[in-house]
């Protein structure tokens, strides 16, 4: 077998033999158990105390999200306003200008979303000043709210009923102290000795070996890199992300670097199964969601390293698959590897330019990111899939004519308005913003903005198309990968997704956050013979039907008008 | 939400120091006693920096081996990928005159031969690599520019090879800048 496809089952096996472990010692340290990193005690009191946080406060669920949404609207206005006015704020060593209103809109909503999809280019849109106190401090606290509105899930469901959920700042502050911030310095450590740029030096010039002269873009790099992934956030340094050979210069860093934005995700599952003491369930989840993942990979991989039929019939040898967009330190196999995962999962960094994959590969890319919870971002992964889980059991339940249940709390009508009500909102967002887009493409061509509609495609026909339905379709599910050669940065993209991301994001959270707190609140009913259980094979295969179901036929259209229509024609 | 008003705003303020001082002066501090003290490892020649190990630069001359086409001409004040869709007939073409191009300046190349990554963009646009299928052929269009034996020029490019991570895992390549400097260093 090549080293290519060995060097992925490495890096898969990898991911499990740190995730696992990961999951059950995140568990221990949001169940306040004993665990070795609890000489970090001291350092979060002083957090707790700095900030006028009682940890013994106990919140409800209302109360929990009321503190989330608190928190995020002031760095949505902090950001806002540090991005318009980063030209006259200190540390900007290159010049870059200020954004202009919409481009900051939409840039603030999408690093509090932790979707990082980026309409501006690091090297030349943002100062170090930016880039460090703004969207790096965004990717560390997105992810952190994320995971603690996950706990707040975990809580739920640990007891018989409960209404006290525990408290939002420790498990919020608890992520940070806990979780992202040592990874992370272990992350920027191995990435800067492997040639990451990590200081504050600005642009440096020099001669090149054939007289040319070359401006380096540089900077504090490695240690926004590691958040970026532990953080499931995917905002790159500079413009080409992780496909720069400063972001990722080489296939150690590249391992290093996918395996950090799989591991909270995953560990998040476990960590679910050993809190509520249900190992069985988490089980369960890890494998549908795992078979899920294989289902969209192994397809990718084999679209990629068949190479691009039509450069084949020029006669080109593609040993190793399409390169077309991809780096040769990497690999097509490494790349196409990343595209999966990195679309399961919110992460949407990148290694490779996804708008040059094969159009198959296309479309797997968007479906993964439509379903949205394979694995899922840092926290919120669990969520959506937790809506899923109250989709199938309500209609398991009403298969078998059973009153559904699930884990022993009574599954009734308000919880599944919410949970369908969640589950329609991503198509709505996905299917609408596209229709617009559309609509200003063959209608509006030459409406006065930075980038005319007619000039906004970098690519004609169906795969024009697929660009646009991708930008949709990665702002709702947070994603932040994009096929980049849409010309974006315009107040109409700006905009646009700007408010896909934010009602994408949060709602998302308050719903399943809701039905757990309204499911915990109900009175515990003992299993007996008659429970339908969810730790099943059969309800595993339910769950999966569901989300196979769901997905096919909100979003089928979409896809034959895309990246399917662009595979077939290419047939010919 | 206003109980929630002023812990938030205290608590941004605390976490801000810790994130955004704190951590990355400590990394950045770490990273001087990396090569190129953190700031990317440069390549020095005669008392000058020539380049950046891991960034590619454009060459031309027969005398070097040519990277990968680039989208942005190994402009690294900025970086990115074509985006071209693999059915976009312009970017057909182009990949065609890429083609033409390799088979003018390389007499006796066959077509088959040609690696895919010679004729197509890399993410980045600053790919420091090539594979080594894509040094090999170049082989002998630059021995006879130099005028020098192919088999030392091969020599040079097995030396300048690096092998799959640990012998396993991942694909080789070939650094071109670094591979260039060794044959103007004969």
């Amino acid at each position: 077998m090549n080293t290519e496809l060995i060097g992925i089952i490495a890096t898969f096996l990898l991911t499990l033999i740190i995730a696992i472990p990961l999951g059950k010692y995140l568990a221990k340290v949001f169940a306040g158990e004993k665990v070795w990193t609890d000489f970090l005690k001291p350092l979060e009191n002083g957090i707790y105390k700095l900030s006028g946080i009682n940890v013994k406060e106990q919140m409800n669920w209302k109360q929990q999200l009321k503190a989330l949404l608190t928190i995020n609207v002031l760095w949505l206005v902090y950001g806002f306003f540090v991005l318009i006015f980063q030209d006259k704020l200190p540390f900007n060593p290159d010049g870059n200008p200020g954004m202009t209103p919409d481009l900051a809109f939409n840039t603030i909503i999408s690093f509090v979303a932790n979707c990082n999809l980026q309409h501006y280019s690091g090297e030349s849109g943002v100062s170090y000043l930016t880039q460090q106190f703004v969207l790096m401090f965004l990717q560390f606290v997105s992810a952190a709210t994320g995971i603690a509105a996950a706990v707040v899930l975990f809580k739920a469901f640990r007891d018989k009923t409960a209404t006290q959920l525990g408290n939002f700042w420790e498990f919020f502050v608890k992520s940070i102290t806990r979780l992202l911030l040592p990874l992370s310095v272990i992350v920027a450590l191995i990435l800067t000795f492997n040639g990451t740029p990590a200081s504050y030096e600005g642009k440096d010039q020099f001669i090149s070996v054939q007289g040319d002269t070359v401006n380096v873009s540089r900077g504090p790099a490695a240690q926004m890199i590691a958040i970026k992934h532990l953080g499931t956030n995917g905002g790159g340094y500079f413009g080409a992300n992780s496909a720069h050979p400063f972001e990722n210069p080489s296939y150690l860093t590249n391992m290093v670097e996918v395996i950090a934005q799989t591991i909270i995700p995953i560990a998040m599952i476990i960590a679910f199964g050993y809190f509520i003491r249900r190992r069985k369930l988490a089980w369960t989840i890890f494998g549908v969601m795992t078979i899920g993942l294989f289902m969209l990979m192994i397809p990718t991989l084999s679209s990629e390293l068949g190479g691009n039929p039509a450069i084949a019939k020029m006669g080109i040898s593609q040993a190793t698959g399409a390169m077309e967009g991809k780096e040769v330190r990497l690999g097509p196999a490494a790349t196409a590897y990343w595209s999966t995962l990195t679309t399961v999962i919110s992460t949407g960094s990148v290694n490779g330019m996804h708008d040059s994959t094969m159009p198959l590969t296309g479309l797997w890319q968007l479906l993964a990111m439509m379903i949205n919870a394979i694995y899922g971002g840092c926290g919120v992964g669990l969520l959506n899939y937790f809506v899923y889980l109250i989709i199938a059991v309500f209609i398991s339940g009403l298969m078998v004519g059973r009153t559904p249940e699930f884990l022993g709390h009574k599954v009734e009508a308000r919880e599944i308005k919410i949970a369908a009500l969640i589950t329609l909102l991503s198509p709505f967002l996905i299917l609408a913003g596209t229709a617009i887009a559309s609509y200003v493409f063959t209608n509006h061509g030459n409406a006065a903005w930075a980038v005319q509609p007619k000039a906004w495609l970098n690519n004609p026909g169906f795969h024009g198309f697929s660009e646009m339905l991708y930008e949709v379709t990665s702002s709702n599910a947070n994603n932040g990968s994009g096929f980049e050669g849409l010309g974006d940065n315009n107040i109409f993209w700006n905009v646009l997704t700007g408010v896909i991301i934010f009602l994408g994001r949060f709602l998302p959270i308050i719903g399943p956050v809701a039905i757990a707190g309204l499911l915990a609140g109900k009175k515990f009913i003992p299993e007996s013979a008659g429970t339908l259980k969810t730790d099943t094979k059969t309800f595993a295969l339910m769950t999966f039907a569901v989300i196979l179901v769901l997905n096919a036929l909100s979003y089928f259209p979409a896809l034959a008008l895309g990246p399917l229509a662009e595979y077939f024609t290419m047939l010919k | 939400m206003k109980k929630y008003i002023i812990p938030s705003i205290r608590l941004t303020l605390v976490l801000i120091v810790l994130l955004c001082i704190l951590y990355p002066i400590s990394i950045a501090l770490a990273g001087k006693f990396a090569k190129g003290k953190g700031g990317g490892e440069k390549i020095v020649k005669n008392g000058k920096t020539v380049g950046y190990a891991m960034l590619g630069q454009s060459f031309t001359k027969p005398e070097y081996f040519w990277g990968r086409p680039s989208a942005v001409a190994y402009n690294a004040a900025g970086s990115a990928g074509s985006n071209k869709g693999p059915s976009n007939p312009d970017y057909l073409k182009e990949v065609q005159s890429r083609i033409d191009a390799l088979l003018k300046y390389n007499p006796g190349l066959k077509k088959s031969d040609i690696p895919a990554d010679m004729v197509t963009a890399s993410g980045s646009g600053l790919d420091p690599n090539i594979s080594e299928q894509g040094a090999a052929i170049q082989i002998a269009r630059v021995a006879k520019a130099r005028k020098i034996d192919e088999k030392k020029v091969k020599e040079l490019v097995a030396m300048n090879t690096l092998k799959p991570l640990m012998g396993l895992f991942g694909p080789s390549s070939v650094n071109v800048l670094k591979l260039n400097l060794a044959l103007d260093n004969l």
